[in-house]
């Protein structure tokens, strides 16, 4: 059997926006995975050890204030500081195609921008299954 | 001992989460992990908490957390919601009103689908619960899916269960009928600021006087709360505590504990009988053949079943 794949949708920095957190949550839970939400406004911190607590495979952030820049790569540097760099961080949300290669150089393994299909969302998780099954 | 049951013994955060994880996954050193941190196990209180989908579980929940926080005490949650039998997935959102305990380290909150398993709660619970009694937490809650009126599982795992009732659901033979009413030791009317609150609480109360043949001192607890306005919580949280040491006085817990001890081996070794008739005796595929002849040839079911399950026997 194939392992149950976990997704932690995660909301950081201070907008209230979550209809895309939402939508994508929903529709990776009809794709299958067990997914878990943890609502808006939620601090690095919280999200690393929510992911923890979880022992989820992979993290999505949802961001539309334009923090991306900070808030995306802590989570990924508080991930590795607990020993939990194994986990997939990917982001989404309105962030300028020019933040997008300095993001993927702070560890985010893929940025979903508005529009994209969520069949690419699901590929890249099922692109990374071999991975994680390691 | 193995370095990730010693790290477990710690609290370490990483290693319960994974654990958690193996027991889920049923990954080959799950059985090896349990016999590991069982001596551990034993010393934390658990409660179940049950009740309709929307009752206000989780919230209360919350509630509860930052009430047991400010006494010193520290809490584990497993919080079980459905997994969806068509496509496998679950969208586990029972932590969403615990959030702001999250960098809490006295908290550990886990969401748990429950994988197919029937009965409200999954097929880990009980083993994650050991993971977390020897992890050290004061009190492990399971939350179990919204319920209906007979997936009455937690009983077989908590020391205590909290049910969850909201105005609006019925009347008193509602509150009569066998099932979920039949496991909560502690009665909870949830959103009390509802039309028809104080009268779920006087029916349900009547109810519990039948049950108790109107003995005042074996009656169980019914609460008024609401968890928005967390209202009624520190009395509920008094009411529970009262009530487990009255247990533990008059030797119910311990009996509880040990029908609980007795309900998992016998699953336990269930589960293993099946196991090993698949693995000596390919019972699958004698059962594919015999509903062969009992459905085209419609030989007498039982007679078929007996004769063949006795001849297995004989020459195993």
């Amino acid at each position: 059997m194939a392992k149950k794949i976990r997704i932690l949708i995660a909301k950081p920095g201070l907008d209230g926006h979550d209809r895309g957190a939402k939508y994508i949550a929903r529709a990776l839970k009809d794709a299958g995975y067990e997914v878990i939400y943890t609502g808006i406004r939620q601090t690095p911190e919280a999200i690393v050890k929510t992911a923890i607590q979880e022992d989820v495979d992979f993290v999505g952030l949802s961001l539309l204030s334009g923090a991306h820049n900070e808030l995306f790569p802590r989570v990924v540097e508080l991930l590795r500081e607990n020993q939990a760099d194994d986990i997939i961080v990917f982001g989404g949300g309105v962030i300028p195609e020019s933040d997008i290669p300095g993001l993927k150089e702070k560890g985010l393994a893929a940025i979903f921008t508005p529009g994209t299909s969520i069949k690419a969302v699901i590929d890249f998780i099922e692109s990374c299954r071999s991975k994680i099954e390691n | 001992m193995s370095e990730l049951a010693e790290k477990i013994l710690k609290g370490n955060l990483r290693s319960i989460g994974r654990a958690i994880s193996i027991i889920e996954n049923d990954e080959c050193n799950r059985e090896q992990l349990i016999d590991e941190i069982f001596p551990h196990t034993g010393r934390a209180v658990v409660w179940g908490i049950t009740g309709a989908p929307g009752s206000g579980k989780s919230t209360l929940l919350d509630g509860f957390i930052a009430d047991l926080r400010a006494q010193n005490r520290t809490a584990a949650v497993i919080a079980v919601d459905p997994s969806s039998p068509f496509t496998g997935g679950a969208l586990l959102g029972d932590r969403l009103r615990m959030q702001r305990h999250a960098t809490d380290p006295g908290v550990f909150i886990r969401s748990m689908a429950s994988r197919g398993h029937l009965g409200g709660i999954a097929t880990a619970t009980a083993d994650a619960i050991k993971i977390l009694d020897a992890a050290g937490y004061d009190l492990i809650v399971v939350e179990t899916i919204g319920v209906g009126q007979a997936e009455i599982e937690v009983v077989e795992l908590a020391d205590i269960v909290v049910l969850v009732l909201v105005p609006g659901t019925g009347d008193e033979i509602q509150a009569m009928k066998a099932g979920v009413m039949e496991i909560g030791d502690i009665f909870i009317i949830n959103k009390k600021d509802l039309d028809g609150a104080l009268k779920l609480k006087t029916e349900v109360e009547y109810v519990l006087h039948l049950k108790s043949n109107n003995n005042e001192s074996e009656m169980n607890p019914v609460l008024l709360t609401s968890a928005t306005r967390s209202e009624g919580l520190l009395e509920t949280l008094r009411a529970i505590d009262d009530y487990l040491s009255r247990m533990q006085a008059d030797g119910r817990l311990a009996t509880r504990r040990q029908q609980r001890i007795e309900n998992e081996v016998r699953k336990i070794v269930n589960a293993k009988i099946r196991l090993m008739a698949e693995k000596h005796l390919q019972i699958d595929q004698k059962i594919k053949q015999w509903a062969q002849q009992i459905g085209k040839q419609k030989q007498a079911p039982y007679a078929l079943i007996n004769s063949q399950l006795n001849q297995l026997l004989k020459d195993s």
